[in-house]
């Protein structure tokens, strides 16, 4: 009951849906920074939405499996492959003892499936990578080195233990099935220019910015940087001026959020993430709806995006739909006798 | 000044967060109302998490469970009434080994300030300090109290790798590394105690409320 990393890629980790409650002791959630993404694929293999998966990032991994289970990938695939052959985002696989998934390096694939390159993928096995809780979850905190696999990211030779499988022996073994991923187009999404668009709450210093800044934020073409990771991505756009308040009045450390934009002297925002620190000290101009928050863990680096307006009915309405698509995805598997657990 | 006139104001931090901002300038008095309104608000239903900040709490929601309007009704409802004796720190030395290896800028805030290497460490022991929030890392405690003579700005150029349990100062304020990170803070010196233990029942050597004395193990030129 074990997985092999034969080759982790740059960056993998253990993470399930964060480690809640504790921000108040200065714990970040963390977590996988596509939830969706990671339930999904745990639905896809019959575990319970909270259980631990791995998050990939930019390809370039191999694991084999040393049992015989079921995988579901999501996010980026890079070209996957299960011995030689294709295994598809929201698709549920069967795999043999011995058998081995690799993804290809960020180089060795050009834009995949949709036309969009990616960045990350959350793997999915049944089971789930059963390490020991932490503070009530299995996710890696690579910061502060606690969690996951040993408080560290996956190296080559790692075995991760792996848990006990709703799945029977047919169920395991059912040949491949994929179900309907989520829409990536928003209505705000503008195909022709290749930006993701992402809603955006003004935060609560959003009106300490000068009027041509508040335009600038919703106006600029924004590109992720290199300089990005599970803590934020950073943020540049063409334009010459940086975000700027009217006056720079002294910020008092103040709770922040996965989404958060804190905008720091320089101007450049940064969209913190799992990983971000639980207070900040710099301006908070806006605040990516949770709905959204799934698109710019794929965001690859370099990409482009923008910056929409919404309020918080609309915030609202938006995470609402993505909890019926992801219920009716539940109820569509369950109606076909996979098992759902809680 | 009445009640009313410190209420809180609110405003919505994404769509499942409220922030609950008072006006400047931070007290003891107005952070003693932040954590019992966190203490509140915490056994709310609908309410996930509380998140105090300094002269702020962040309170992260359900929409679905309890909607915006309401729970910010809720907040200026139980501002006024808030039981703020209720909060009793507990006392919490912390000794520490001055100078030397464990604090290699001892020398440079008695430079910068004036003092005595010595004389940097006695003042620092003699500080009586509270415990305002955690955050940064887990288990690094926000603390109030350090004496205005012993504020030394941040090193230029911040380390790569700060030891764990160095105690340092930043500003005007003073603080512990829970755990190996990168820092500007100058270095002063180094506890054995851990901050941080996530498989202990209780992880956090300090809490918001707590009472922090320094005690000198030893100084080191």
């Amino acid at each position: 009951m074990t997985l092999l990393v034969e080759k982790p890629g740059p960056l993998a980790s253990v993470q399930d849906l964060g480690r809640h409650g504790h921000r108040r002791l200065g714990v970040c959630p963390g977590g996988a920074l596509d939830t969706l993404a990671l339930s999904l694929a745990n639905r896809l293999v019959g575990n319970a939405v909270g259980a631990a998966g791995l998050e990939l990032t930019m390809g370039g991994c191999a694991l084999r499996f040393e049992t015989p289970t079921r995988i579901a990938i999501m996010g980026d695939d890079f070209a996957a492959t299960l011995d030689g052959m294709p295994v598809w985002p929201c698709w549920s696989v069967p795999v043999a003892a011995g058998q081995t998934l690799r993804l290809a390096g960020a180089n060795a694939v050009g834009t995949s499936g949709g036309g969009k390159l990616g960045l990350r993928s959350w793997l999915a096995v049944a089971g789930g990578i059963d390490v020991p809780p932490v503070l009530g979850s299995r996710s890696t905190d690579l910061k502060a080195g606690f969690g996951g696999h040993g408080g560290r990211a996956l190296r080559k030779g790692d075995r991760l233990p792996l848990g006990a499988t709703a799945l029977d022996g047919a169920q395991l073994a059912r040949r491949a099935f994929g179900v309907r991923g989520p829409d990536w187009e928003t209505e705000a999404e503008d195909a022709a220019d290749r930006t993701i668009a992402l809603r955006v709450l003004p935060g609560p210093e959003f009106e300490q910015f000068t009027l041509a800044s508040r335009d600038q934020l919703w106006r600029d073409r924004w590109l992720i940087t290199p300089q990005s990771n599970r803590m934020g991505s950073r943020l540049a756009s063409a334009s010459e001026a940086g975000l700027k308040r009217r006056r720079n009045t002294e910020m008092l450390s103040s709770g922040v959020i996965p989404g958060t934009i804190q905008v720091p002297p320089s101007g450049q925002p940064i969209i913190l993430m799992g990983d971000a620190q639980t207070v900040g000290g710099y301006p908070r101009i806006g605040v990516v709806i949770r709905a959204d928050l799934w698109k710019l863990a794929q965001a690859p680096l370099g990409g482009a995006l923008r910056l929409v307006p919404v309020d918080a009915a609309g915030a609202i309405a938006a995470w609402t739909a993505q909890q019926r698509y992801f219920a009716q995805v539940t109820q569509g598997l369950a109606a076909a006798g996979w098992p759902t657990p809680a | 000044m009445s009640d009313q006139a410190l209420s809180p104001r609110l405003h919505l931090l994404g769509d499942a967060a409220l922030l609950c901002d008072l006006p400047a300038p931070a007290t003891l008095a107005q952070q003693q109302r932040i954590w019992a309104l966190a203490d509140e608000a915490g056994r709310w239903p609908g309410v996930g998490e509380v998140l105090p900040g300094m002269n702020n709490l962040t309170l992260i929601f359900d929409p679905a469970a309890i909607d915006i309007d309401a729970l910010g009704a809720r907040v200026l409802e139980a501002w006024p009434r808030l039981d703020v004796g209720a909060i009793e720190g507990r006392r919490i030395e912390i000794p520490v080994a001055y100078g030397g290896e464990y604090g290699p800028d001892l020398g440079d805030v008695a430079a910068y300030t004036g003092l005595a290497p010595a004389e940097v460490a006695r003042r620092h022991a003699a500080g009586d300090y509270v415990v305002y929030l955690l955050g940064f890392l887990p288990g690094f405690a926000f603390m109030g109290g350090l004496a205005p003579e012993l504020a030394t700005p941040r090193r230029s150029e911040p380390r790569i790798a700060v030891p764990a349990r160095s105690v340092g100062i930043g500003g005007e304020q003073t603080g512990i590394y829970p755990l190996q990170s990168p820092g500007g803070w100058q270095l002063i010196g180094r506890t054995t105690l851990d901050l941080f233990d996530p498989a202990a029942a209780s992880p956090t050597l300090l809490r918001p409320g707590d009472r922090v004395r320094f005690v000198i193990e030893s100084i080191a030129a």
